[in-house]
């Protein structure tokens, strides 16, 4: 069916859906007109083109999925606030789709496209992050249930979220990787607490999360058990396309605001600062063909360690561009708007001013997998080096140093 | 030149030590974290009570006939280098080292009594990131008139020192309207000036600021130079107790040679300081060229002992509640302050003789 699918056949259906539903009257209406077309959308298989029939999708290209949201964005149509949902669509839902039955896939899909259910995610702890699969959160079995103990950290819009992907301990007495599960949460049920932790930015994008006693219904686990590390594989490879890997024009993203701040300052010119603001305009725009390529490649089949690159030149230049940003600005650049404590509801690393962008870039190269892992798994993976001798993959999990 | 003295002398070690107990006491990471969450203060008085009455610093650089201590510029730095590794929330290098160079070389005054005891507070009105002539306000009749972005610690100062037409004016901060800016560095917060006729004084002529701001830009060296050492011991301390993989982090190559890396800059930071002290101490022959490379060196290093620390204590270091990023704020905005690299790296190009223009 793949094959079958052209540009001219997706472009055809996305005329006839929008003969019969009125994008401009759906933007200007109210939640409920908005929700009515995003559903209609999911359901005439335009959401996400390359999903299949019956989940959003037509079983075409990845590469034609551009083709529909322009085309919906020029037809003035709302769209789902991607900003607000990068968690689902760009990791809950490639693993749902992947390691999903079909009752998950029916129930999920839907409302995490359109917006209705914010996810998140629940896999780091304070005793892992870089070293994920050593996480001590405990799921223990009763009757059709889990019951899960334990606390995570840095979840990202916790506070926000419907649903969480969770990734959890189901067996301490096996070697690490294989004692992991992979479920999906309830944010709402009863030993779910979720506490705001406040970044150096001044915000609370992300939070504490405590399990005490929280019950999953088996019917929410995603893979086997025992089975959580490989499922966490297909969440984490999509989410280091998802940061950082979109498709943007010239000068989109960070390196546009510089840019502007270059032209829109003259009088803070200097030949060393030009010399920097024309280094990293040649990396950022290597770096966005970088991603148009591996994006084609993509197409073609699931995210592989070619991700980590697109990520990890991400972290670097938008730390390098939003700091140079901030020396050519000089004193303008040493103000805020404020320090108050929001709890935003989108994060937006191109927002604000130029002293919260220098911070929240020093998180691009810790979330989604640090850049020294990231350089890891390119060593490894992709150039195929020895690892390190490894001291913790053998022993029991509850055997291991820490 | 080859003969000024790079390494501490014992009264100096003396005094870095009796300054880090005092601080270690008075100004630890949550307290400093308590100041810039409550951002009410200006400054934390109390600590400067310390600092400036109880020990005595702020009188370091102020001359002996008016009840200073006398050019005391090595142990000026000892004592910057070591507020800045404590990030603490005192004026320090705003009262005690640039408006009292800017005062002192001028004629005897009742100010700088005051100031030396640590009774007041002043500020230079200058924008923080100023490296060149200052803008000018109007003065007339003995009032000035004008407004000034981004001065550092004016807002707890009780005078501020006004560039003006014909020289330096001293004018009582309460005649001029402030107001807090919200501020990358909440340690050191900037306000906005705004003076209409406020009575004023000539204290100095203005050939004192560019020589203050020449101080001012070795001084925060040396605090830049504290700010990088604590990040670099924070870290290290971090990778030894820091368990992933079932192993310190800190055995990870990675992470090791960067951190020697970033010792073998901190080492050439600390010369450079060195050096551009002990020029000024001896009566400033390379001062000029000291004090670019000073700013230059330091404020690399900082920025970039701030960057480490925060990246390598991962998730937490991202954290409002870990003291890492009081530091990578404070490193940025020195780095911006009297004149960033690249502004003291074309001026220094000059200075040696290595233009840019073909000719
Ligand atoms: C803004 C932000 C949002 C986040 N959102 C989420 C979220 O929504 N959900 C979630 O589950 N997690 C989230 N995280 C957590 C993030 O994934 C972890 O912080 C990250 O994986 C690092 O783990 P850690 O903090 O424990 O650092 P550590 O793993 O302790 O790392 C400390 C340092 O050691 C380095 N290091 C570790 N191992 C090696 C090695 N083998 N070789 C070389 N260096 C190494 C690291 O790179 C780092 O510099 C978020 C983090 C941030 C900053």
């Amino acid at each position: 069916m793949a094959s079958v699918m052209t540009e001219a056949d997706l472009r055809a259906r996305i005329s006839a859906f929008l003969a019969e539903h009125d994008p401009a009257a759906a933007a200007g209406g109210g939640d409920a007109d908005r929700l009515a077309f995003l559903r209609a959308r999911f359901d005439a298989g335009l959401a996400w083109v390359h999903f299949p029939a019956g989940l959003g999708g037509l079983g075409a290209g990845r590469s034609l999925q551009p083709v529909a949201d322009d085309a919906f964005a020029e037809a003035g149509a709302p769209d789902n606030r991607p900003g607000r949902i990068g968690i689902g669509l760009g990791m809950a839902a490639p693993t749902i789709l992947v390691h999903g039955t079909d009752a998950q896939r029916s129930r999920f899909l839907r409302p995490l496209w359109t917006g209705e259910e914010v996810w998140c995610q629940l896999f780091s702890e304070p005793g892992a992050g870089s070293d994920l699969a050593g996480l001590g959160t405990r799921a223990r079995r009763d009757g059709d249930d889990w019951v899960l103990d334990g606390q995570k950290v840095w979840t990202s819009m916790a506070h926000v979220a419907r649903w969480a992907i969770l990734l959890a301990r189901t067996d301490p007495d096996v070697p690490k990787h294989a004692g992991l599960s992979y479920f999906v949460l309830d944010m709402t049920a009863p030993g779910v607490e979720v506490r705001p932790l406040r970044q150096l930015t001044g915000e609370a994008e992300f939070n504490e999360v405590y399990l005490t006693g929280a019950r999953i219904p088996d019917a929410h686990r995603l893979g086997d058990v025992g089975d959580g590390w490989k499922v966490a594989q297909t969440t984490l490879m999509n989410e280091r396309v998802s940061i950082g890997g979109g498709a943007m024009p010239r000068e989109g993203g960070m390196i546009g605001v510089l840019a502007a701040a270059w032209r829109d300052n003259p009088g803070v010119r200097t030949p060393g600062m030009h010399d920097t603001v024309m280094r990293l305009w040649v990396r950022a725009e290597a770096a966005r063909l970088t991603g148009l390529r591996v994006r084609q490649q993509l197409a073609a089949g699931a995210p592989g360690p070619d991700g980590s690159a697109v990520k990890l030149s991400f972290a670097t230049l938008s730390q390098q561009i939003s700091a140079a940003e901030l020396d050519l600005l000089g004193d303008e650049g040493l103000r805020r708007d404020s320090w108050a404590m929001g709890r935003p509801e989108e994060v937006d690393f191109t927002g604000r001013d130029a002293g919260y962008r220098y911070l929240r870039a020093k998180g691009n190269s810790i979330e989604g997998g640090t850049s020294e892992v990231l350089r890891n798994i390119i060593a490894e993976r992709v150039l195929g080096l020895p690892a390190e001798p490894r001291v913790d993959t053998r022993v029991a999990w509850k055997d291991l140093p820490r | 030149m080859s003969d000024l003295v790079l390494v501490s002398s014992a009264d100096e070690q003396d005094l870095r030590s009796g300054v880090r107990d005092m601080l270690a006491a008075e100004c630890t990471g949550q307290s400093v974290l308590a100041f810039v969450s409550s951002g009410a203060d200006a400054y934390d008085a109390k600590l400067w009570r310390t600092v400036a009455t109880g020990m005595g610093l702020a009188a370091l650089l102020v001359p002996e006939a008016q009840g200073g201590a006398g050019a005391q510029y090595r142990a000026a730095a000892v004592v910057a280098e070591e507020l800045g590794r404590a990030v603490a929330p005192v004026p320090f290098l705003s009262s005690a080292v640039v408006a009292t160079t800017a005062l002192g070389s001028s004629a005897s005054h009742e100010l700088l009594g005051r100031l030396a005891s640590g009774e007041l507070t002043a500020s230079l009105a200058v924008p923080y990131g100023l490296w060149s002539a200052p803008p000018l306000l109007s003065a007339q009749y003995g009032a000035v008139t004008g407004s000034v972005r981004g001065v550092a610690d004016a807002l707890g100062a009780d005078v501020l020192l006004v560039p003006a037409d014909d020289g330096l004016y001293a004018v009582e901060s309460a005649a001029a309207r402030r107001t807090r800016i919200p501020s990358l560095d909440e340690t050191r917060p900037l306000c906005d000036l705004e003076l209409s006729e406020a009575p004023a004084r000539l204290v100095a002529p203005l050939a004192a600021v560019p020589r203050a701001l020449r101080v001012a830009a070795v001084m925060v060296a040396a605090e830049q130079v504290g700010v990088a050492s604590w990040c670099l011991d924070t870290t290290v301390a971090y990778l030894k107790e820091r368990y992933q993989f079932g192993r310190p982090v800190g055995s990870f190559q990675a992470l090791k040679h960067r951190l020697a890396d970033l010792w073998v800059e901190l080492t050439q930071a600390r010369a450079v300081v060195a050096y551009a002290v002990a020029d000024l101490a001896a009566g400033g022959d390379d001062a000029s060229v000291a004090a670019s490379l000073a700013k230059i060196v330091g404020s690399e290093v900082a920025v970039r002992a701030a960057e480490e620390c925060v990246q390598m204590h991962g998730g937490i270091g991202f954290t409002w509640e870990h003291p890492a990023h009081l530091y990578l704020k404070r490193a940025k905005a020195t780095s911006v302050a009297y004149g960033s690299p690249d502004r003291h790296r074309a001026r220094l190009a000059t200075l040696v003789d290595l233009p840019l223009e073909a000719s």
